[in-house]
């Protein structure tokens, strides 16, 4: 018996082994490993020379002596000897033995009173003035030197040709050549990209890792109704937004014409948005207002909300005038100017989206509370009745949706096909729903929140910011924009992963104890949450900074701009030591980055 | 008054963690919740802030059902009903202060407190709250500074910043050393003689029952096995309460 298991586990092993050679050998041969390649002669030259090449960064460059010393010199020897021609000893000069010699012929070249330590080349130059490198020369200690050449192959002619040495000699202090400077230039856009693509996707992340957060989510729970009347309140609160955000921005538009109007009514509109929200958002209340008083102060912070849509689209119309003034007269700080109007031109382009969501989350959640009153207060045969009319009526807006989607991406402008029939299915879907759901029973709509965060952000994680490059570069042109864009997309995935999982593992103690104390939803999430993971943020976000910063180097090899943009093309013109001189630059980014990042965390965690 | 009738909880899994308790509590009554770990008590005070959802039964607070109240009454209810904690539940990064005044946020009103801000008047009784506990000169430190006993200190302030009709400690003293948790427990009995605040303790340690509970209830397997004065509890009551292998010290 115990022969017999040892027997099957030795099979096993040489089973394991077989299989195991087997693999090797196929990976082998699926990546073409040939190790005579890496020894034949021509390719170990080349491998030489460029890793030469990469050995002399193109980096430091100075302004050049040079000073040319010429010896008349006959080939082939003339009848009756060369000759003599007088040397002038006072500067430096050459002289060869012998003075006239054969095509082909060796003869000796000798320097004297050249300057020390210099070298440069040796030159036969014919009549034609060409020049035929014969050698190159270094000089001593004493600014001597002594080759021994070959003399080019040259037809005989009759008159006196000549020898050249041309000394070069660095002179001044060494400065930067003007490739570094390129790539200088280029290896700030490439940092610069990587902070703007890590700020805005840090921002983004914050909001979607809550609700990509298993133990913040799991117990958000809400009977149909409300979960229903929430959704249509978004939808009609996202529509309505826009709406108002649009005639705001018209209004706003029309006002902009004087910078003075624009000031006064961002000083007008502050001071009254001030006294408005004093009134309307008391301080502390112990007992709940009269309804009347509530709807008076939904009254006055929708004027206040109003006013500061206002206030924004005025600031974004002077940041406007201020900018491009600006950048008209600060000259080389004219970026300062390009700065401001950048940040009021995004100003102007979120607002409208803001204010959608911000609209849609008021109604959606004035929505979701009449329906949470109605689900805790009516009889059980009346909430089923208006849960059936809710739901299918969210059920059709949500296939509308989806309907609309499909007709966008397919072209198709069949209105039956793409709103009819959708919207027929989702109302029915929805009464279904109402009629199988029990009354009353909240859903876990926190768990398929979180589900479809999760999704979303997996799907948008897989894709590398090299192919999210691509379709910015078509968006928005060629350059660190595009890079900038697609690196953020992908940091915002990939952080709200991050992010969500910190907040998952934060200790559920403290969200006990101020859920106990009577605060709501948000009060708890800043109060008892973000207290908990502000560390760890910081350490994901210099970690992502640092990935950002590798990333937006190669980004540029598909357009993204940054400084891959350079290396891929010295790599293809084969400029290998301009490549050197950016692949240092990259080098001294990333490692001072990584440096500098756990310096920050050291000090935060 | 409080008064609990037929509470029942079924957790996941079918494990039944309260069956069908009833009891009583008079306005600034200290009692005192006994029984071994896993016996309900937690659950059983956790159910009166409904942190957990009771499966069955009812909590009627004030003339009021608890286990019925909508979302938004409930905030209300809670902030009536301070909470004290085995572990002090501290958020250990923030400040003392900003731990205490925690204890508001069911008053203050929601948008001004998302931005830290909190009316003096609430500053002022939070600081006033940790002068009577003996750590007013610890209201800058970080929580995390602070040694156990100061910590569970912090947690009886944000209770009482609440303003409590009502104070539920889930084994206050069971992470303290036996001389700190006297000084706990008469932290709490003071708040219970001076301010008439009810409290509902859950306890381990028999001596400590009789020394502050005006009355316990004893809970095993989430059945109600003794309701009554503590001296109440002989040899036989202590055996349904513990078990028969349980052996009386102290």
């Amino acid at each position: 018996m115990k022969k017999n298991r040892s027997l099957l586990r030795s099979i096993g092993i040489f089973v394991v082994i077989i299989v195991a050679v087997v693999v090797y050998a196929f990976a082998f041969s699926v990546t073409d490993v040939d190790f005579e390649a890496t020894r034949s002669e021509e390719r170990l030259t080349q491998l030489t020379r460029i890793i030469r090449a990469l050995a002399h960064p193109d980096i430091i460059e100075y302004d050049k002596e040079e000073v040319v010393i010429e010896v008349p010199f006959h080939i082939p020897c003339p009848e009756g000897g060369a000759p003599v021609y007088e040397i002038d000893q006072s500067g430096p000069y050459l002289i060869v033995d012998p003075p006239c010699a054969g095509p082909k012929d060796f003869v000796t070249i000798n320097g004297y009173n050249f300057m020390p330590d210099t070298s440069g080349p040796l030159n036969f130059i014919p009549p034609s003035g060409a020049k035929l490198q014969i050698g190159n020369f270094a000089t001593n200690e004493e600014g001597e030197f002594e080759i021994l050449a070959e003399l080019p192959n040259r037809q005989p002619v009759e008159e006196a040709q000549a020898i050249r040495a041309t000394s070069r000699m660095n002179v001044g202090s060494p400065r930067l050549s003007p490739l570094a400077w390129s790539t200088l230039d280029k290896i700030l856009e490439t940092v610069f990209l990587a902070l703007l693509a890590t700020t805005f996707g840090t921002l983004l992340a914050i909001f979607i890792s809550f609700l990509a957060a298993r133990n913040l989510m799991e117990d958000v729970k809400s009977p149909l109704t409300s979960v229903s009347l929430s959704f249509l309140g978004w939808m009609v609160g996202i529509a309505i937004g826009i709406q108002v955000a649009r005639w705001i921005g018209q209004t706003s538009e029309n006002l902009a014409e004087s910078n003075w109007i624009l000031v006064a009514g961002i000083l007008v509109s502050i001071v009254l948005m001030w006294f408005i929200f004093r009134w309307a958002v008391p301080p502390e209340e112990l007992e709940v207002p009269k309804l009347g008083v509530r709807i008076a102060r939904m009254v006055a912070l929708a004027i206040v909300a109003a006013l500061l849509l206002f206030t924004i689209n005025f600031i974004a119309y002077i940041g406007f005038s201020v900018g491009a003034y600006l950048e008209k007269e600060l000259g080389s700080f004219g970026f300062l100017g390009n700065f401001i109007y950048q940040l009021a031109d995004i100003l102007r382009m979120t607002t409208p989206a803001l204010t959608a969501i911000a609209v849609g989350g008021v109604i959606g959640s004035f929505g979701g509370r009449i329906g949470q009153r109605v689900s805790d207060h009516w009889s059980p045969a009346a909430v089923k009745i208006v849960n059936i009319i809710v739901s299918g009526l969210a059920g059709a807006a949500v296939f509308a949706l989806v309907g609309a989607g499909i007709d966008w991406l397919y072209q198709i402008g069949d209105l039956t096909r793409t709103f009819y029939i959708p919207a027929a299915v989702g109302a029915v879907i929805g009464i279904g729903l109402a009629l199988w759901v029990t009354p009353k029973r909240a859903l876990p709509i926190g768990s398929v929140l979180y589900t479809i965060t999760r999704t979303i952000l997996n799907a948008t994680r897989s894709i590398e910011p090299l192919i999210y490059v691509i379709i910015f570069v078509v968006w928005v042109g060629i350059g660190p924009f595009a890079g900038a864009l697609a690196l953020g997309l992908h940091t915002t995935a990939a952080l709200a992963k991050l992010y969500s999982e910190q907040v998952e593992s934060i200790l559920p103690g403290p969200l006990e104890a101020v859920t106990a104390t009577g605060a709501n939803r948000i009060q708890m999430i800043v109060y008892a949450v973000v207290p908990q993971i502000v560390t760890p943020y910081i350490s994901f976000t210099m970690y992502r900074w640092d990935i950002n910063v590798r990333m937006s180097t190669i980004i540029g090899f598909a357009g993204g701009g940054g400084i891959g943009f350079l290396l891929q093309q010295n790599i293809r013109l084969l400029d290998y030591r301009a490549a050197s001189t950016q692949m240092i630059a990259i080098a001294i980014v990333v490692a001072t980055m990584d440096y500098t990042s756990s310096a920050i965390r050291k000090r935060f965690v | 008054m409080l008064e609990v009738k037929n509470l029942q909880k079924i957790y996941p899994g079918d494990v039944l963690a309260l069956d069908d308790v009833s009891f009583t509590v008079e306005p600034g009554e200290f009692l005192a919740v006994i029984g071994l770990s896993g016996s309900g008590k937690s659950t059983l005070l956790r159910c009166i802030n409904r942190l957990i959802e009771p499966t069955a039964g009812q909590i009627i607070w004030n003339g009021m059902d608890i286990t019925k109240a909508s979302q938004d009454e409930m905030l209300r209810i809670r902030r009536k009903i301070g909470m004290v904690f085995q572990h002090f539940n501290l958020v250990s990064r923030s400040k003392v202060l900003t731990n205490v005044l925690a204890g508001r946020l069911g008053y203050v009103n929601p948008l001004m407190s998302i931005a830290n801000r909190f009316p003096k008047k609430d500053i002022d009784m939070a600081l006033a709250q940790l002068d009577r506990v003996g750590i007013a000169n610890q209201a800058y430190k970080r929580a995390d500074e602070l040694s156990g006993g100061q910590q569970q200190r912090v947690g009886i302030a944000r209770a009482m910043v609440q303003e409590p009709e009502m104070i539920l400690a889930d084994e206050p003293v069971a992470s303290l050393d036996p001389v700190l948790a006297h000084s706990i427990m008469s932290y709490l009995e003071k708040i219970n003689q001076e301010d008439g605040v009810m409290i509902l303790c859950s306890l381990h340690f028999l001596d400590l029952v009789h020394r502050y509970a005006d009355r316990a209830i004893a809970l095993n397997e989430g059945k109600l096995m003794f309701d009554g004065p503590p001296d109440e509890i002989d040899d036989e009551k202590f055996q349904d309460i513990y078990g028969k292998e349980a052996e009386r010290i102290g």
